[in-house]
């Protein structure tokens, strides 16, 4: 019984087993990415980004249809074009780049819902927006195990600057010049998995794999490393359980995902070691020392 | 050879000079103290010398050191105290010279960092995250990466601000290590009594030089008063400045 439940539906449908092996390959990129989306405040630029990358991939539907591969080109280059154009006018103009994406992600969403329209139907529209990970093929499934691979290396190679330029960014700067090139490649990857996501989740939820699993690492650890893992660990079983909820509920799958990060979410602002709800009610007796 | 040369420096923001045309050295192996009311444009030069901030006009040379060979101690409230990280990894962040972007972390890198840690008195903490510290404790750090820098420049932006007196005298007793070991110390300060009795030169800033020269000759009342009476505010109808200091019809 809990066989056919939780194990079944892999076991006996191609489908489900690509869906699982993508939202793995997501989880393992999205939720570094997503871990210091947070921690460099800035998770609602990852959202803006989102957005942005909706006209590009409208465009790859406009040319050739419903083809993946189209709709992840048009999107990684629209992607690219507004991360790189708000970054440079962040870096050169003093405005802050949450403000600069704002311009473009709403001049984005909207310029992309109108180019699906003119061409598509409203399922058409209702799939760019929410995605859909059981009607992946292999090819995009390779796709999105790439852009997964390459993340993890680039975020190996950048993760030092990285992370003094988020604690420190004055004393980087004295020390070397990595910092601009680390902040660039921060943002690509950020569009890379962005887009990565926009199969399975489409691009209102694409976000979702990469800062929910962020938030909820807050709440169990104050270290880096530990918080990392354990984003990962919470974004692939929230992707495993979502696919298992979808199967037996019909619910659709990308929103049944993110229900299921909701849920140890709330659990873990609740029940949290670091700085949880009961945690600060019930604190225990002061210690010692 | 001087350790660093002002010719004819301005710095600023938005064209709007904060230090404006100074000019002189320093020589090496000299304590500095860069003295001024808050908005004198302290930071501001400091910022200049470590080459964060490009000069308005004029330049700054750091004859034979090369920007590697400066360390600056930033105001503590330029880090973001609640991003994860230890005061290990912290204070390991000063070997940036040794490790670069992909250089390891071995033997003898961690008994430096431990070390260092230990010298400014931080034993135990070295598992800590720096957001559980107290403001104490955090200079402690900055300072623990600095020596961990061995730097022939040290740039130290206010760094006994909000300091209790005890630490202040264990950071200041480090100051005074790195001047007997030859290195050039620069730091901004608003405690004239440290200024008068623990540093050789002073620069007294008013958003220009009021005057600089050996603390004792430097540090007079009627030096004060002029910084005192400096004129805070930019005026935003401001002409550009000819290349002599005087104004010119914009």
């Amino acid at each position: 019984m809990i066989h056919d439940v939780l194990i079944g539906p892999f076991t006996e449908f191609e489908f489900m087993r690509r869906a699982l092996a993508a939202v793995v390959a997501l989880s393992l990129a999205g939720a570094p990415i997503g871990v210091f989306l947070m921690l460099r405040r800035m998770s609602l630029v990852g959202d803006a980004m989102a957005h942005a990358i909706l006209p590009g991939a409208a465009v790859g539907f406009l040319l050739s249809g419903l083809n993946l591969f189209a709709m992840t080109a048009g999107g990684l280059i629209a992607g690219f074009t507004v991360a790189i154009l708000a970054g440079v006018v962040a870096r050169s103009t003093g405005l802050k780049e949450d403000a600069s994406l704002a311009t473009f992600y709403l001049a984005s969403l909207a310029l992309g819902v109108t180019i699906v329209s003119i061409k598509g139907t409203n399922i058409d529209l209702l799939h760019v927006l929410f995605g859909n990970i059981l009607a992946m093929d292999d090819q995009t499934l390779l796709v999105v195990a790439f852009n997964a691979t390459i993340t993890l290396l680039v975020l190996a190679v950048i993760y030092r600057p990285l992370v003094i330029e988020s604690v420190d960014p004055l004393f980087l700067r004295t020390v070397s010049r990595a910092g601009g090139p680390a902040h660039l490649a921060f943002l690509a990857l950020v569009v890379i998995n962005l887009v990565n996501g926009f199969q399975a989740l489409g691009t209102l939820l694409a976000v979702g794999l990469m800062i929910m699993p962020a938030g909820i690492a807050r709440f169990w650890s104050r270290d880096l490393t530990a918080m990392i893992c354990i984003a990962v660990i919470a974004a692939a079983v929230s992707g495993y359980a979502g696919l298992v909820l979808s199967f037996q509920t019909r619910v659709p799958s990308g929103p049944a995902i993110i229900l299921v990060a909701t849920v140890f979410y709330v659990v873990s602002v609740l029940f949290g070691r670091v700085g949880g709800v009961v945690r600060q009610m019930f604190p225990g007796r002061h210690l010692e020392a | 050879m001087a350790a660093l040369h002002f010719h004819n420096v301005t710095l600023g923001y938005d064209r709007h000079p904060a230090v404006h045309h100074l000019s002189g050295e320093v020589a090496p192996g000299t304590l500095v103290a860069v003295i001024g009311p808050n908005g004198a444009g302290k930071s501001t030069l400091l910022r200049g010398i470590v080459g964060i901030l490009r000069p308005l006009d004029g330049s700054i040379h750091l004859g034979s050191l090369d920007a590697r060979d400066i360390a600056y101690l930033p105001q503590s409230a330029e880090i973001d105290r609640s991003f994860p990280i230890s005061v290990f990894d912290f204070v390991g962040t000063g070997l940036w010279r040794g490790t670069g972007v992909f250089g390891g972390i071995g033997k003898v890198a961690r008994e430096k960092i431990l070390r260092a840690i230990a010298s400014v008195g931080l034993n135990g903490f070295e598992n800590r995250p720096i957001g559980t510290l107290s403001g104490g404790q955090m200079q402690r750090v900055l300072f623990a990466r600095v020596l961990l820098q061995d730097a022939s420049l040290i740039v130290l932006d206010e760094p006994f601000n909000a300091i209790d007196s005890k630490t202040t005298a264990d950071l200041l007793a480090l100051v005074k290590r790195w001047h007997g070991e030859g290195r050039t110390v620069l730091a901004a300060l608003h405690d004239m009594e440290m200024v008068r009795s623990h540093f050789t030169e002073t620069l007294v800033l008013a958003r220009g030089p009021v005057a600089w020269g050996p603390t004792a000759e430097v540090l007079t009342p009627e030096n004060l008063l002029v910084a005192m009476r400096m004129c805070e505010a930019f005026d935003d109808g401001a002409a550009a400045c000819g290349e002599d200091g005087r104004s010119q019809a914009a």
